[in-house]
């Protein structure tokens, strides 16, 4: 077989799944192309992540939420009450009556903490009560709204004046000095050495992993397809980190983004708490039967998405240096939509956290290259329909052609 | 003779990498009731859904002549126009609706733009009529039993002038009484000229009702066989079937006499709060070591329902009694902690409660023992492929690789997926609920001899089960459950059909 028919043979089979990264590939260079070159500049990629950030962080935790065939609404005005209980908490009573002047790394934890909290509630009406998630978090959508309205009453926006809080969505991690060739190429040289390091950690990973498969004679990629994806791979990450080092490096919010999303990945691909959160979703009753308690687990999910709400809150509040009195709004749906772009069922017991973040990366990269382009808002919102749309029409025709 | 009133002509059907239909060729005589058997797999829920258009025309290839016509299908709605109902395994009636919205559903009688309601109850009446249905036509399918569930199906039908019925594994869900019923109707409606196909695995039945029986086998038409030239016989469809006699389907063994017993349950009492009412009365029983130990009773008769509320009550039902697992009193209150005291129970509907269909087989097999796969909470995906793999090899679970989806798997093949699952928790005392349900005779025979190995092997074995022959071919000791109560106990020696039934319907 020739290389050319192998990757068309490689590609059709595993369509449902490398579908959505050639959906980000080809929008970002159809966005690269109309705008000059100017989306793919490292100062626009940069701007793009730190925007996607306060989202990818949310859809992950909404992945889950969906898997185990429910819905939070309310997780967008929650992370929006959560970051002006941050900004409340870190300001100066001078300035903010209720302000404690606490510092970030206090106020962090409290919040998460909080929004464990605020998960769990919605979880007791769900598990507990019987209440419908839908209905259960649209009360959580208005109240945790009408909460955001009173902490923000008196006082309006709160101006957040904490430099280590707003460098969360704003800064980037320091480099490292080499003298020698410090004038030779002004690019960030940590983000460099990290790059290298991923690169080298995801190489050896599918090596190993390949090898494993093979001693159980699994099938595996054939040589030439797999250097071929090793390729692809090395080329994303080493391009995007070279884009990011030619502006000022990794931010804080890669940082965080990727910490969450290795840390659930790793949750719910090699863990008996992932088991148990896909066998929920693909058959509560048969979960049930099997020993897994289903509320328990409802726990763990809803818990899990109050926590990400609090860190999203934080994320969001610190990317505008202020917390107002509309934040967080309708982050509950781009989340949601994300997750559906990401390969989500709405059946339950389908989805990917990875997949998840990709699709926050499809809808930020749409509005960075639309707004670049200088498109009206209005159509911007028409085009996104149009691709959530697309798909979720996608991953019903692969699916029903895969049985 | 005059033309059939179908004839399906050298039909064939590919899935990808499959031959589902090759070549099949298939007549049914008008007025008669016609049988379609086979094994799980062999292709009779494809040609029936080829018939009926759920496969257009184009998707196979060959030829569909209804009363002599050439018919090309493009949809379900097509082969109900020309006459054809299908009545399927999982009834299709909406439970909220009454008996009359649900016959005329999707062919509603209209005045002007209104649905004409007293005309629709009129004629809904005369069809429950039809079927001999003694009902109010506005009460709700739900509050129906599943045999009367299933009258109002053909009662749809036949408002539909239906001319070809098929039905599909209709008495899977049926008790005795209601089989007899429903075979009446169908011999009825055979002089009203109304025409059946009926696809069931039990031969019995088939027996009894067939007029001439076509036997399918891995997609293929092997024979049709006449009843009135007396070509229909257990042995002749088995044959055809698997293409072997079958001497004895139950495996011979040894039967070890322990007096150790193992569970020991004593006036157990259970009431459903959903339903309203009490589900089991006063049942007392108990199992011994290494034996099998059947529940026979008619559908119904609450043998799920114990089962049910002895492996941790996940319906939440209200219970009073004594339950000693291997001589410690025990309550649970999760299956959990009926898993960790050594029960395992494989469910009676492998898709609705047992399986996970979307899962792999890997997945299914490890979902009630994750614990022995993983260290402090991360799965050792080596292990747990090793273990999958020998299981697989064990019960010999027919597929390419257990990364395959339990959802491609035949019946057979899942239900030993579900045992698989349950017999990697190790238990010492196995529920299993309707073991060989939708499973074709080749299968059953390997999950009895699954079951003759464990039992020599020590375990102990609840066979709850409505097939009679089963009951008594597989146990050491018969229960008998009728409405909620243990109407008698049986030593293998002295069972006989006759004595279950009689205290079954007690």
């Amino acid at each position: 077989m020739s290389f050319f028919t192998e990757f068309r043979k490689l590609l059709s089979e595993n369509i449902r799944e490398y579908g959505m990264y050639i959906a980000l590939f080809v929008i970002m260079a159809f966005f690269t192309v109309a705008t000059n070159g100017l989306f793919l500049s490292p100062r626009n990629i940069s701007n793009l992540i730190n925007q996607t950030g306060y989202i990818a962080v949310l859809a992950v935790g909404m992945t889950l939420v969906i898997v185990i065939r429910h819905i939070d609404l309310s997780v967008g005005y929650l992370s929006g009450f959560l970051g002006a209980l941050a900004a409340i908490a870190m300001a100066d009573p001078r300035v903010i009556p209720n302000g404690l002047n606490l510092p970030a790394f206090v106020v962090i934890p409290i919040i998460l903490f909080l929004g464990i909290l605020a998960g769990m509630l919605t979880a007791f009406m769900v598990a507990q009560l019987g209440i419908p998630a839908f209905v259960a978090t649209l009360a959580g959508w208005l109240a945790y709204r009408g909460a955001l309205g009173l902490v923000t009453a008196g006082t309006g926006t709160i101006i957040i004046s904490n430099e280590i809080f707003n460098a969360l969505s704003n800064g980037f991690i320091p480099d490292i000095s080499v003298a020698s060739i410090e004038t030779l190429i002004a690019v960030h040289k940590l983000t460099l050495l990290i790059g290298a390091l991923a690169i080298a950690l995801l190489i050896f990973g599918q090596v190993r992993d390949r090898r494993t498969k093979q001693s159980y004679n699994f099938e595996v990629l054939p040589m030439n397809m797999f250097i071929l994806k090793l390729v692809f791979l090395s080329i994303i990450v080493g391009g995007i980190t070279w884009i990011l080092a030619g502006y000022n490096g990794l931010s804080w919010t890669v940082v965080i983004v990727l910490a969450v999303v290795i840390i659930y990945n790793f949750i719910t691909t090699q863990t008996v708490l992932g088991r148990h959160i896909y066998a929920i979703g693909g058959n509560p009753e048969a979960a049930q039967l099997s020993g897994i308690s289903v509320k328990k687990i409802t726990y763990v999910v809803f818990g899990s998405m109050g926590m990400l709400s609090a860190l999203c809150g934080i994320m969001y509040a610190s990317r505008f240096k202020s917390a107002t009195t509309t934040a967080g709004q309708l982050l509950e749906l781009e989340a949601i939509a994300a997750a559906f772009i990401g390969g989500v069922s709405p059946a339950g017991g389908i989805g990917k956290v990875i997949g998840s973040l990709i699709g926050a990366l499809v809808m930020g990269s749409l509005s960075s290259g639309m707004n670049l382009m200088g498109i009206d808002i209005s159509v911007q919102y028409i085009v996104k329909a149009l691709v959530l749309a697309a798909a979720v029409i996608f991953d019903v025709a692969t699916r029903s052609r895969s049985k | 003779m005059n033309t059939p009133l179908l004839e399906m002509k050298n039909i064939t059907k590919e899935f990808p990498g499959v031959k589902a239909l090759n070549n099949v060729s298939f007549q049914v005589a008008y007025g008669e009731i016609h049988c379609l058997v086979g094994e799980n797999g062999a292709g009779k829920s494809t040609l029936m859904k080829v018939l009926s258009g759920v496969y257009p025309h184009g998707t196979y290839s060959g030829e569909i002549h209804l009363g002599g016509k050439i018919q090309e299908f493009s949809g379900i709605r097509d082969s109900e126009k020309a006459g054809i109902a299908i009545i399927y395994q999982e009834l299709a009636l909406i439970p909220e609706m009454s008996v009359y919205e649900n016959i005329y559903l999707g062919n509603e009688i209209k005045k002007g733009l209104q649905i004409d309601w007293n005309e629709t109850i009129k004629q809904a009446s005369a069809a429950l009529e039809k079927v001999r249905l003694k009902v109010n036509p506005s009460t709700k399918v739900k509050d129906l039993g599943v045999g009367k569930q299933q009258l109002v199906e053909i009662a749809k039908a036949l408002s539909r002038d239906v001319k070809l019925l098929i039905l599909d594994e209709p008495t899977s869900a049926l008790n005795e009484d209601d089989c007899e019923n429903l075979f009446e109707l169908l011999r009825g409606l055979k002089e009203h000229g109304v025409t059946c196909i009926l696809i069931s695995h039990k031969l019995r039945e088939v027996i009894k009702i067939a007029d001439s029986v076509t036997v399918l086998r891995d997609g293929q038409t092997i024979c049709t066989l006449n009843a009135k030239k007396g070509e229909v016989s257990e042995n002749a469809l088995i044959k055809n079937m698997v293409g072997r006699e079958i001497d004895n389907i139950y495996p011979s063994r040894i039967r070890l006499q322990s007096e150790k017993v193992v569970l020991e349950v004593k006036n157990w009492n259970a009431y459903d709060p959903n339903l309203g009412r009490a589900i089991l009365k006063d049942v007392s029983f108990n199992i011994k070591k290494s034996e099998i130990v059947g529940f026979a009773g008619l559908m119904g008769s609450g043998r799920t329902e114990l089962a049910l509320s002895l492996f941790g009550n996940p319906d939440g039902y209200q219970i009073k009694g004594e339950m000693q697992v291997k001589g410690e009193k025990k309550h649970f209150s999760h299956p959990r902690e009926a898993i960790d005291a050594g029960l395992a129970y494989v469910t009676e509907d492998r898709k609705g409660d047992g399986l996970i269909l979307i899962q792999d087989i890997r997945q299914n097999i490890t979902l009630a023992n994750l614990r022995e796969i993983s260290n402090r909470g991360v799965i050792n995906n080596n292990l747990e492929v090793k273990i999958a793999n020998e299981y697989k090899k064990n019960l010999d679970i027919k597929t390419p690789s257990i990364e395959q989806k339990v959802v491609n798997l035949s019946g057979g093949n899942q239900q030993k997926v579900s045992l698989a699952k349950w017999l990697f928790v190790k238990p010492d005392i196995l529920i299993l609920d309707e073991p060989t349900r939708g499973i074709d005779v080749g299968a059953k025979f390997e999950i009895y001899t699954i079951m003759t190995r464990l039992v020599e092997e020590g375990m102990s074995i609840i066979m709850i089960s409505s097939e009679l022959p089963e009951i008594l071919g597989m146990s050491d000791r018969v229960y008998i459950v009728s409405e909620g109560r243990v109407t008698g106990e049986l030593p293998i020696e002295s069972a006989t059909q006759e004595k279950i039934m009689q205290l079954a319907t007690n």
